[in-house]
């Protein structure tokens, strides 16, 4: 592929009103990486995943993807791009059913059969949400709603995947497989920024990581020299 | 007995009028948590345009029989309405989308007065007749109770459009992103969705139908004024609010069953108030209803959710 990264960021900064939650970050995904963003509550992982996915506007620096500026590019308009984002909380239309929410995914696709193909391919990732398509998504289990979200962004043919705490809430086994769904997607190209609390996890299953601390990367490296890390270790492992 | 039949046929006839424009009430609140005043003076502007149209018509092209004659008028309020409930929306509220919810409120009554005005400027302050295009002479349907075949167009014209309506809501793309910016703008936005365009699309219809019952109310009275959507819009309002503000078939209900009320109310009232008040007074059910729904069952007929949007 390209040697220009399909995202980066330079010198980010976003902000609520006055306070500046997001300082000036610096990072970059190549086509094809699985990255993660770890760092303890309020650091601004969310902010910044929402400002790369058009829903907060930045207030300096610079959001380049595929080389392109997008800073001023409405959400809609980057999803069209391929820039899908999974949001905290999951985002799932509970008034809706579980089809219904997946379709949402799909809704800039003019390609029928290909939607369809996409629907089949959701399905047998993720046999659960098969069997409550008619279901009101309101009703299903945290789990189950995250899966939902998942697909209904793989629906959009992403290229860029931003997840945000999917393993949130969920007990380890539905963690287990919900981490096992994005190792596919990654499989099959998709690049992947993923935010996650739970450090360990998010460091052995990515290729590199970035650490943020108060609006701030204070360290970047692959998934195994952080987890080597002592500072690490000590600050969200646990040790 | 044939009394209280002919009260349901005409609180089923206004009623359906009612659930028209509660209609346009609850789809812009379930989607913008706005109250649009402006929406009764809508209608009004929809009754005017059809009452010049058709006297154009009627001037410049009096070959063309009646029917006709009310169909293009009603097009052409319909689609000067559409316009109006799209500039409406885009000059007045966007901007103020994420203002505090006050703002907009008070901008609605602004807008309502401000059409009030241009109507009274272009067509004055008497009340307009509105041309007879369609026989208000009453056919007994059954014997003692009495429908003129305006009402029954009335009663076939609303019906069909609210199905329509509920079709476009439930099972079509544009309804389905309807639903989920409803729900949720941003993340409808995250889906690819332009949540202005839909906006856009929720201020047209609902001001569709509003011209709609406008022409109606009008072809049933047999006037038109500049001042003639304050009620209909208020009564609106208390049927979208009896049915749960923000829920469809709660329009259509809460419209209905307030026709009904007021009908039958109002055949009553004179001997429920020992004859200190009569049919005229009918207006009163309707703010009664609102009074009792606002303090006992906020959430209305149909509704769950009232306050949860932001
Ligand atoms: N809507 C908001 N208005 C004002 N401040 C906000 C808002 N959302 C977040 N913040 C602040 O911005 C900072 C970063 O928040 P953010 O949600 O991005 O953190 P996070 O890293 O995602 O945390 P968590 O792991 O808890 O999800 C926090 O100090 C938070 O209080
Ligand atoms: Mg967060």
């Amino acid at each position: 592929m390209s040697a220009t990264p399909l995202l980066q960021l330079r010198d980010l900064r976003v902000a609520y009103g006055a306070i500046e939650a997001v300082k000036g970050i610096s990072l970059e995904l190549a086509h094809g990486e699985l990255v993660s963003l770890i760092g303890a509550n309020g650091a601004g992982k969310t902010t910044t995943l929402n400002a790369i996915a058009g829903i907060l506007p930045t207030a300096g620096g610079e959001l380049l993807y595929e080389g392109k500026g997008i800073e001023t590019l409405p959400a809609h308009l980057r999803l069209r791009r391929g820039l899908a984002l999974v949001p905290e909380g999951r985002g799932i239309f509970t008034r809706l059913t579980v089809e219904e929410n997946l379709r949402m995914g799909a809704y800039c696709r003019r390609d029928e059969d290909g939607v369809e193909a996409d629907l089949e391919r959701v399905f047998t990732m993720l046999p659960r949400v098969k069997e409550r398509l008619q279901q009101v998504a309101g009703t299903l289990s945290g789990g189950e709603q995250q899966m939902v979200a998942i697909g209904r962004a793989l629906l959009s043919r992403p290229r860029l995947l931003l997840l945000d705490e999917p393993s949130m809430g969920l007990a380890p086994l539905v963690v287990e497989k919900i981490f096992e769904v994005i190792r596919s997607v990654a499989a099959e190209g998709v690049t992947i920024l993923l935010v996650e609390q739970n450090a360990n996890l998010a460091l052995e299953f990515s290729q590199r990581a970035y650490v943020m601390e108060s609006g701030r990367i204070t360290l970047a490296g692959t998934g195994a020299e952080l987890l080597a890390d002592p500072k690490v270790r000590a600050a969200y492992l646990g040790e | 007995m044939e009394t209280l039949l002919q009260q349901i046929v005409n609180g089923l006839v206004v009623g359906s009028m009612y659930a028209l424009i509660a209609l346009g009430y609850t789809m812009v609140y379930g989607i913008l948590g706005l109250i649009n005043f402006a929406h009764g003076d809508v209608l009004m502007v929809g009754a005017l345009v059809a009452l010049e149209a058709i006297r154009l018509l009627q001037i410049h092209a009096p070959e063309l029989g009646l029917v006709p004659t009310l169909l293009a008028g009603l097009s052409i309020s319909v689609v000067v309405c559409m316009i109006l409930g799209y500039t409406i929306e885009r000059t007045a509220y966007r901007r103020l989308r994420n203002a505090p919810r006050l703002a907009p409120l008070i901008t609605a009554i602004g807008v309502s007065f401000l059409l009030q005005t241009i109507a009274m400027i272009i067509w004055g302050r008497n009340y307009h007749s509105f041309p007879q295009l369609l026989s208000t002479a009453p056919l007994e349907a059954i014997p003692g109770v009495f429908i003129t075949p305006v009402q029954i167009t009335i009663l076939v014209v609303s019906a069909t459009l609210m199905v329509a309506l509920v079709v476009l809501v439930n099972k079509t793309r544009l309804g389905r992103a309807m639903r989920a910016t409803a729900e949720n703008h941003k993340v409808a936005s995250l889906m690819g969705v332009d949540t202005n365009k839909i906006i856009a699309a929720t201020f047209i219809i609902g001001s569709a139908l509003a011209a709609v019952a406008g022409v109606m109310f009008s072809s049933n009275y047999g006037t038109a004024h500049y001042a003639m959507g304050f009620l209909p819009g208020l009564k609106a309002f208390t049927a979208a609010v009896l049915g749960g503000i923000g829920n469809l078939g709660g329009a259509m209900l809460g419209g209905l069953v307030l026709g009904l009320v007021e009908s039958i109310g109002g055949g009553y009232i004179e001997d429920l108030s020992f004859g200190f008040f009569n049919s005229s007074y009918q207006d009163i059910f309707a703010f009664i209803i609102l009074g009792v729904v606002l303090i006992f069952r906020p959430t209305g007929l149909l509704g769950e959710r009232v306050a949860d949007r932001a």
